[in-house]
């Protein structure tokens, strides 16, 4: 049986820090946007529901959008790669690279990328990658890692980037965030003319045209798929939807979800490489479709969490994520929806603990465009955690024991005594500060009441009682 | 007095650590004229086990409790959100498929939490606390998984409410997890904290006795001297029961 460490120790080294108050602020700024957005929409709960069945109906019928999506790529002289795990993934982009003579590459914003180690991968092959999409861009710069899916450096405040660019761009130091971005961007442009392969997440394929969809705000994602000589787009495989009528749908809850605009600025839609007509474009597009875990989270209780779409809404509401943000949770998908998408893809070990991480609060799933009932699955995940042995001995013991006294009435009434008199010398005035043993986790924190002299049930056997 | 009757489960934390919140319950139900009968043998429902996915000592004591409220009259009342969201909602699903199925299902149906029963009552008792201003707490449980955001404010109508930043927010109890990651669910606690002092009430005001002694913990170990008290305890004096 192992202990529960590595989500707790990084939580507990996180909250009240800077990091964290930030990671506060900058969730609930989104989410406020994506409330009064939502209010002033008159179809957001009906499109919320098309926009599940849209979701739901494809994970059902996986397979065969896949098999189309890749049919129709193909038919516009693109190229798609099936691959099983994150290594294969990175073989499929390394050799892409290496057979277009590709050195530089310039990336928009993929968490997939992230899931499969990518950067390191290319990097230490001698591939030179730059990230342009701005957080992620702060995030290399740093040599950091996202904080959040939607929002990478939601950890930093812009004060804390113009302390960075003044050290590692040789800039004076600004934390106006429109000079900042001018920074950045003067830094980038050189590289988007200069760069041989583009490499893109994928928002959403879309199975009848073969065409990949994806949302920014910065018009990077553009840059990066049309400058450069080839383009690799990364999904993963369940972010496909059937028609274009659906994709439609799903744009719409996606961008009021995530940051609370009608419509993301930039929906860039790839089908296919340039055309002789085209005026740019790529020579090469590739569409790595990676399972990476996926599979097996398809065929189990969890399915229904690759509906997600990658919003991040449930992140900005979830009080737990808020308190330590997106670090604690040890990889590139936090907050409930990493909680269940984590030891789906990477295992229970040792990701059994982040199920755990949550007060079962219920407001993810309120929040979720696709009403994903992010709840239960956690619930689900902690009995697998249970069944398979790994909650700590006090908790598995003391809960048999709570459980043989709770269905023997005659045990609970002298437990119910016992309670009162055991707590006598800890306790002061009815308040007990100081609990021994595991329940000292509370009294860290809290005072807890002393059990009653006369538990109700006492005091109705006595005074009510027949 | 022969009003309709109705079955009380207090719940293992208001029978243990708070039996005034269960006489506060009592004394609301029985003067909007119920007939109250407390169910020989009661103790929890199961939910801490159930939270932390040891479903078969959920269901053991889930099926003592069928056992206990099985076969009584009228509706069950809890003065808890959360527990009554395990009965309605878990039981069923924790049975699907057994032979407890049916019961389970006929006890979740007569199953309702105490604001949401007397807000649907003829004659709700008015709440009180004289001259003391009061802030409300939406519990999660009984706010999101049991819809009721409304039967409270129903109720605390004639008080002085102040309102409470983020009221519908969790309070970082969450069950064994404010003890299983207690530095998280303190500092959730803090936000909320921070808040109630400043909405400036005299009395913070909740329907889950488990958030409140969590909340009532951290204020006392801030010092402050704002009050906590169950929805029950401004319905019904425990005192004239």
């Amino acid at each position: 049986m192992s202990e529960p460490v590595t989500f707790l120790a990084r939580a507990e080294a996180l909250v009240g820090t800077h990091e964290a108050n930030a990671i506060d602020n900058g969730a609930r700024t989104l989410l406020k946007k994506r409330d009064a957005v939502a209010a002033d929409f008159p179809i957001m709960e009906e499109l919320r529901d098309r926009a599940r069945a849209i979701r739901l109906h494809a994970l059902n019928n996986l397979d065969r959008l896949l098999a189309h999506f890749a049919d129709r790529v193909e038919e516009q002289g693109g190229v798609v790669h099936f691959a099983g795990d994150a290594e294969e993934a990175r073989s499929i982009i390394a050799a892409i690279l290496d057979e277009t003579s590709s050195k530089l590459v310039v990336k928009s914003k993929s968490m997939v990328s992230e899931e499969i180690e990518l950067n390191d991968h290319l990097q230490s092959r001698g591939v030179e990658v730059v990230e342009t999409d701005l957080g992620e861009y702060i995030v290399q710069l740093a040599g950091d890692t996202p904080s959040h899916i939607i929002a990478p450096v939601l950890h930093m405040t812009r004060q804390d980037v113009g302390g960075l660019f003044e050290d590692q761009l040789d800039v004076d130091y600004t934390d106006d965030p429109t000079e900042l971005n001018q920074i950045a961007r003067d830094h980038l442009r050189e590289q988007f003319l200069r760069a041989d392969a583009g490499i893109s997440g994928v928002n959403l394929a879309v199975s009848e045209s073969g065409s990949v969809v994806i949302v920014t705000n910065e018009g990077n994602g553009r840059l990066t798929t049309t400058a450069p000589r080839v383009h690799i787009a990364l999904m993963g495989m369940e972010r496909i939807v059937s028609r274009w009528e659906d994709a439609a749908v799903v744009l719409e809850v996606l961008a009021k979800s995530a940051t609370g605009q009608r419509l993301s600025v930039y929906t860039n839609v790839i089908t296919g490489p340039r055309r002789p007509e085209d005026n740019d474009g790529p020579e090469q597009v590739h569409v790595v479709i990676i399972d990476n875990g996926r599979s097996e989270i398809l065929a189990g209780e969890t399915a229904e969490i690759l509906a997600c779409i990658r919003c991040g809404a449930c992140l900005n509401v979830c009080p737990v994520f808020r308190s330590v943000g997106g670090h604690a949770y040890g990889t590139v998908y936090s907050g409930p929806v990493g909680s269940v998408v984590t030891p789906g893809l990477h295992g229970m070990e040792p990701w059994w603990e982040l199920p755990y991480a949550s007060t079962l609060c219920g407001a993810c799933e309120e929040v979720c465009p696709i009403r994903i009932q992010i709840p239960s699955m956690l619930l689900k995940l902690r009995q697998r955690a249970a069944s398979e042995g790994r909650l700590p001995g006090w908790l598995e013991k003391g809960m048999t024991r709570y459980t043989r006294t709770a269905t023997t009435p005659e045990k609970w009434r002298r437990a119910k005594k016992w309670a009162f008199w055991l707590t006598a010398p800890m306790s002061s005035r009815g308040w007990i500060r100081r609990i021994p043993g595991p329940g000292r986790g509370w009294t860290d924190y809290r005072d807890f009441p002393r059990p009653a002299k006369e538990s109700f049930g006492e005091w109705w056997r006595l005074k009510r009682g027949s | 007095m022969q009003g309709s009757q109705v079955q009380l489960f207090v719940t293992c934390l208001v029978d243990a650590l708070a039996p005034q919140v269960g006489r506060s319950t009592l004394a609301a139900l029985e003067s909007a004229g119920c007939d109250v009968a407390f169910p020989e043998g009661q103790t929890c429902c199961g939910q801490p086990a159930f939270n932390v996915g040891l479903n078969d000592r959920a269901r053991e004591m889930a099926e003592h409790t069928l056992d206990v409220l099985d076969g009584s009259e009228g509706p069950v009342v809890l003065p808890s959100g959360s527990c009554t969201e395990m009965i309605v909602h878990h039981y069923p699903q924790l049975f699907a498929g057994t032979d407890r199925e049916e019961q389970a299902k006929r006890v979740a149906g007569r199953t309702r939490e105490l604001s949401q029963f007397l807000a649907d009552q003829e004659n709700p008792p008015p709440a009180g606390c004289a001259g003391c201003t009061v802030a409300y707490h939406y519990s999660c449980h009984g706010l999101r998984g049991l819809g009721l955001d409304t039967t409270a404010d129903a109720l605390l109508d004639g008080v002085d409410r102040v309102p409470l930043e983020g009221d519908r927010e969790c309070c970082g109890f969450g069950g064994l997890f404010s003890v299983e990651m207690p530095a998280v669910s303190a500092a959730i606690m803090d936000e909320k904290l921070d808040r109630v002092l400043a909405s400036g009430a005299d009395v913070l005001v909740g329907s889950d006795i488990s958030c409140l002694m969590h909340l009532e913990g951290g204020l006392r170990r801030r010092g402050a001297e704002t009050k906590v008290k169950h929805i029950a305890e401004l319905l019904g004096a425990a005192d004239d029961v």
